[in-house]
């Protein structure tokens, strides 16, 4: 058999689960991972010297945590491990990996990707205002350094990490001004016959929900944002709740806000690596291909957990696990077939689960066609909502790639990750466009920013990284 | 199928065939452009952005003059400034040898106004302060600058189309002939354009037209490479360009610093992407030239797909096979500054027959036999193999 070099990016549920299954195949995967430690966001660990108890950290799934950092732990002899590593570049069997501020290139012979994802956010007014975080972030702050966000958050979106997160805060000690659902009672009802699937879930859910209402914390429903009060930090935020006359206006006082709306894959390196991608309505995005087992469109390439597809942690473990059966398939190894029957069955279970909860917790499609001209959508380009359907209605654009081109939404520091999902959504309403249509952003390398010097060996002098630092003011 | 009748058809949607497209609307003629896929977002509108006359052959000086002046009045043109600068154009060289070719080239091209200031190592320092050690010398092109290729070239579609062009996108045109009375142009089932006058501003796909008339040319494709940083502090005052290729550099008003040099990798006959190969090379070079840049981020790269000829002069001029036939692509990574002025001729052309500028250089049939062993050896004298513009 020819040399097989797997390497698995992302040590998060799916990343580890992979690794677990490559090695009991008796293959030594390299394992490249951003974070520090492994655990992925969901089991994200804290510094080394930071000590909370397992429970403090991750609640309800702390069992799950330590299980995972368990199995982490004793793979680490068998996987080639490489922490604080971030892929920025794939090309023909090659991954360019900046790593302690140094060029590393790692070969594959098979890849599978364990990418994750991030928030998905809308703009509204006042969104980039200091004290403005995503759910996800506040989270991170917590978990990573037992810090909050705020003295007085609120937080603000849908979907089960809105109520966990104003939980987790609660519990740790912060002051939760609201919670403010733009999902329906209605939708959470038309949802329980779903729920039904995964009581475990569900129950969860009430009881998160019951003990903030329990302990005084006011939850609202079907709300949309106004803006956000404040000059220079968050000092509130203003919403509506219902419509036209029977609409009543909250304000809310705070000192932080953490918002979102459910999450987005990060598929660039599966764009990067050359996958095609398919539309997902529900996820209402442009996702890598992939079969039942994680195959992606390109032969060696293997899609498992949120990067290729939100499904959550739980999901992550069983498709990580799964795409590593399918590389030894491919590879013409036995693998265990009632296993990987069986996965691929409890993944469709996780899939009506996951329907079920986007039904609990739709997207607010409503949004993007509410916001006013003026407000800034990318924000590393400072470009309005304004100037995007200004572009669709003089230029006529009608594709989101037309559109970077045309107004440099997108094509900031973050390249589309975080602005892309609400320019494709205003452009689509703009033009009168299917969202489907107006496509996905054209992912160029690198993945993420990387210096200039990257290649050059030695450290940049002080005029240069002042220079950058002023820029990045 | 919908059938249109015209004077003047124009296959290709880039900076040429859009300018092409407005000039003829001036003078009244109408026009049907057709373009593959949308306006100026091939070459035309991702190339490096240099608005440079500084480093051109001989052979395209009256050109470029032309196009100089064109530039001069944008807004005029096209309702957009499209970020145009005159920053000046700083060619540098890294050898004695390459500063000596510098000299030669500012003695040769006296004359077009171009006002070349040959400056040494003390005048870099004292001028352009931020330029790495190893260069030893350049020559400035005070009105030279550059502009946003995103910004102009579609920009010129729009304007042809409000002048009253017939401009449409995403039709790829499958066949072009000439039945005898005059051009027929066929996009699938869909669209039939026929027309007196037929204009192939193709770009990278041109050669397949031009051989449908049957005069093939030795066209290839290029894929330069390209980045681009994070917006920072303006710190280069200046465009900048090496004698011998390898890198240019400009920033941008926003403070972004794009950067070219070398070539990405072409992944299918309509895209290229940045290929590894070279972008580590282009990165030891701009922490190289542009010290101050060691610390800053880059947050893209990218490629595209440009048509180029062996002796790096376009193709631009009538047809010798067919009557009423114009072609003017291969620019060869330059044609960005001469887009306009060859728009404006091939519109002279078509509906004159001639022009003021004197194009002989780029005929099509100089590659005829051993027309095109000559061309390449005299033309390339001052051309730059690497640079893209």
């Amino acid at each position: 058999m020819a040399e097989v070099h797997p390497v698995i990016v992302g040590a998060g549920p799916a990343g580890i689960r992979a690794a677990q299954a490559l090695v009991a195949a008796g293959l030594r995967p390299i394992v490249l991972d951003e974070a520090q430690r492994a655990g992925g966001q969901i089991y994200r660990q804290p510094p080394p010297g930071f000590h909370r108890s397992g429970r403090d950290l991750y609640g309800f799934e702390h069992r799950k945590a330590a299980h995972l950092h368990g199995t982490m732990r004793a793979l680490l002899s068998a996987i080639d491990y490489r922490p604080g590593s971030m892929v920025w570049n794939c090309e023909d069997g090659i991954l360019d990996v900046l790593r302690d501020g140094k060029n590393e290139t790692v070969n594959y012979t098979h890849l599978i990707l364990a990418t994750g994802a991030t928030d998905r956010v809308l703009p509204f007014p006042g969104w980039t205002l200091p004290g403005v975080y995503t759910l996800g972030g506040a989270q991170v702050a917590l978990k990573y350094q037992g810090c909050g966000v705020g003295r007085r958050v609120a937080f603000m979106g849908t979907g089960p990490l809105l109520y966990l997160v104003a939980y987790q805060y609660a519990k740790a000690g912060a002051e939760v001004a609201a919670v403010l659902d733009t999902s329906n009672t209605t939708d959470r009802l038309a949802a329980v016959p779903g729920m039904m699937r995964a009581p475990g879930l569900a129950a969860k859910g009430l009881y998160t929900m019951g003990w903030l209402r329990l302990h005084g914390i006011p939850l609202y429903s079907g709300v949309r944002p106004d803006h956000v009060i404040g000059y220079d930090r968050v000092s509130g935020v203003v919403c509506r709740q219902g419509d036209g006359t029977d609409g009543k206006q909250l304000r809310i006082a705070c000192d932080a806000l953490a918002y979102g709306l459910g999450l987005r894959a990060e598929t660039q390196l599966a764009a990067v690596a050359g996958c095609r991608f398919d539309y997902h309505e529900r996820d209402r995005a442009w996702l890598p291909e992939r079969d039942k087992a994680g195959r992606a469109s390109v032969a060696g390439v293997y899609l498992a957990g949120d990067g290729a597809g939100i499904a959550g942690a739980d999901a992550a473990e069983l498709a990580g696990e799964r795409a590593a059966l399918a590389l030894l398939e491919d590879l013409g190894m036995r693998v265990d077939t009632a296993r990987a029957t069986a996965l691929q069955r409890k993944l469709e279970r996780q899939e009506q689960v996951r329907n079920t909860l986007e039904r609990a917790f739709p997207f607010p499609a409503d949004w993007a066609a509410s916001l006013d001209d003026d407000v800034v959508l990318c924000r590393c380009e400072e470009i309005t909502v304004g100037t995007l359907r200004a572009s669709a209605e003089v230029d006529g654009a009608r594709e989101i790639n037309r559109i970077k081109a045309l107004t440099r939404v997108g094509m900031g520091r973050c390249q589309g990750r975080m602005c892309g999902a609400a320019a494709a959504e205003v452009l689509a309403r703009a033009s009168g466009v299917a969202l489907p249509q107006v496509g996905w952003l054209r992912t160029q390398p690198p993945i993420k920013p990387i210096p200039v010097h990257l290649f050059s060996g030695d450290a940049p002098d002080e005029a240069g990284m002042t220079l950058a630092a002023r820029g990045r003011r | 199928m919908e059938i249109i009748d015209t004077e003047a058809a124009i296959i290709g949607g880039g900076i040429v065939g859009a300018s092409a497209a407005l000039f003829l609307r001036r003078r009244g003629v109408p026009v049907v452009l057709l373009e593959a896929a949308a306006c100026g977002a091939k070459a035309s509108g991702v190339n490096y952005g240099g608005v440079r006359r500084q480093g051109r052959p001989l052979a395209q000086m009256p050109l470029t003059q032309r196009a100089h002046a064109l530039w001069g009045d944008l807004p005029g043109l096209i309702g957009t400034d499209g970020e145009y600068q005159r920053s000046g154009h700083l060619k540098l060289a890294y050898t004695e040898a390459d500063l000596a070719e510098l000299e030669r080239y500012r003695a040769s091209t006296r004359g077009y106004g171009m006002g070349l200031q040959m400056l040494d190592r003390a005048a870099l320092d004292s001028r352009f302060a931020w330029l790495g050690n190893n260069v030893v010398g350049g020559s400035f092109c005070p009105d030279d600058g550059h502009a946003n290729p995103r910004l102009v070239s579609p920009a010129f579609a729009q304007a042809a189309r409000r002048a009253g062009a017939c401009v449409r996108e995403q039709v790829s045109v499958d066949s072009a002939i000439h039945d005898g009375t005059r051009f027929v142009l066929r996009a699938g089932d869909a669209l039939e354009v026929r027309a007196r006058v037929l204009l192939n501003c193709a770009g990278a796909w041109a050669n397949r037209f031009a051989a449908a008339f049957g005069e093939p040319v030795p066209e290839t494709s290029i894929h330069p490479l390209m980045m681009v940083t994070e917006p920072l502090p303006r710190f280069m005052t200046a465009s900048l360009g090496v004698q011998g290729g390898g890198i240019y550099a400009r920033q941008v008003e926003r403070g972004n610093c794009v950067i070219g040099g070398g070539r990405g990798v072409s992944a299918s006959p309509d895209f290229a992407r940045p290929g590894r190969a070279q972008i580590g090379t282009l990165l030891e070079k701009t922490a190289d030239l542009l010290p101050t840049l060691r610390g800053a981020h880059i947050i893209r790269f990218w490629s595209g797909v440009e048509g180029s000829m062996p002796d790096h002069n376009p193709v631009l001029g009538p047809s010798r096979t067919t009557p009423g036939l114009f072609h003017a692509f291969g620019f060869s990574g330059a044609g960005f500054q001469i887009g306009p002025a060859a728009g404006e001729i091939l519109a002279d052309l078509a509906a004159t027959g001639r022009t003021e500028i004197p194009i002989d250089a780029f005929r099509i049939d100089r590659y005829a036999a051993e027309a095109h062993a000559a061309a390449a050896s005299t033309v390339l004298g001052h051309g730059h193999p690497l640079e893209s513009t």
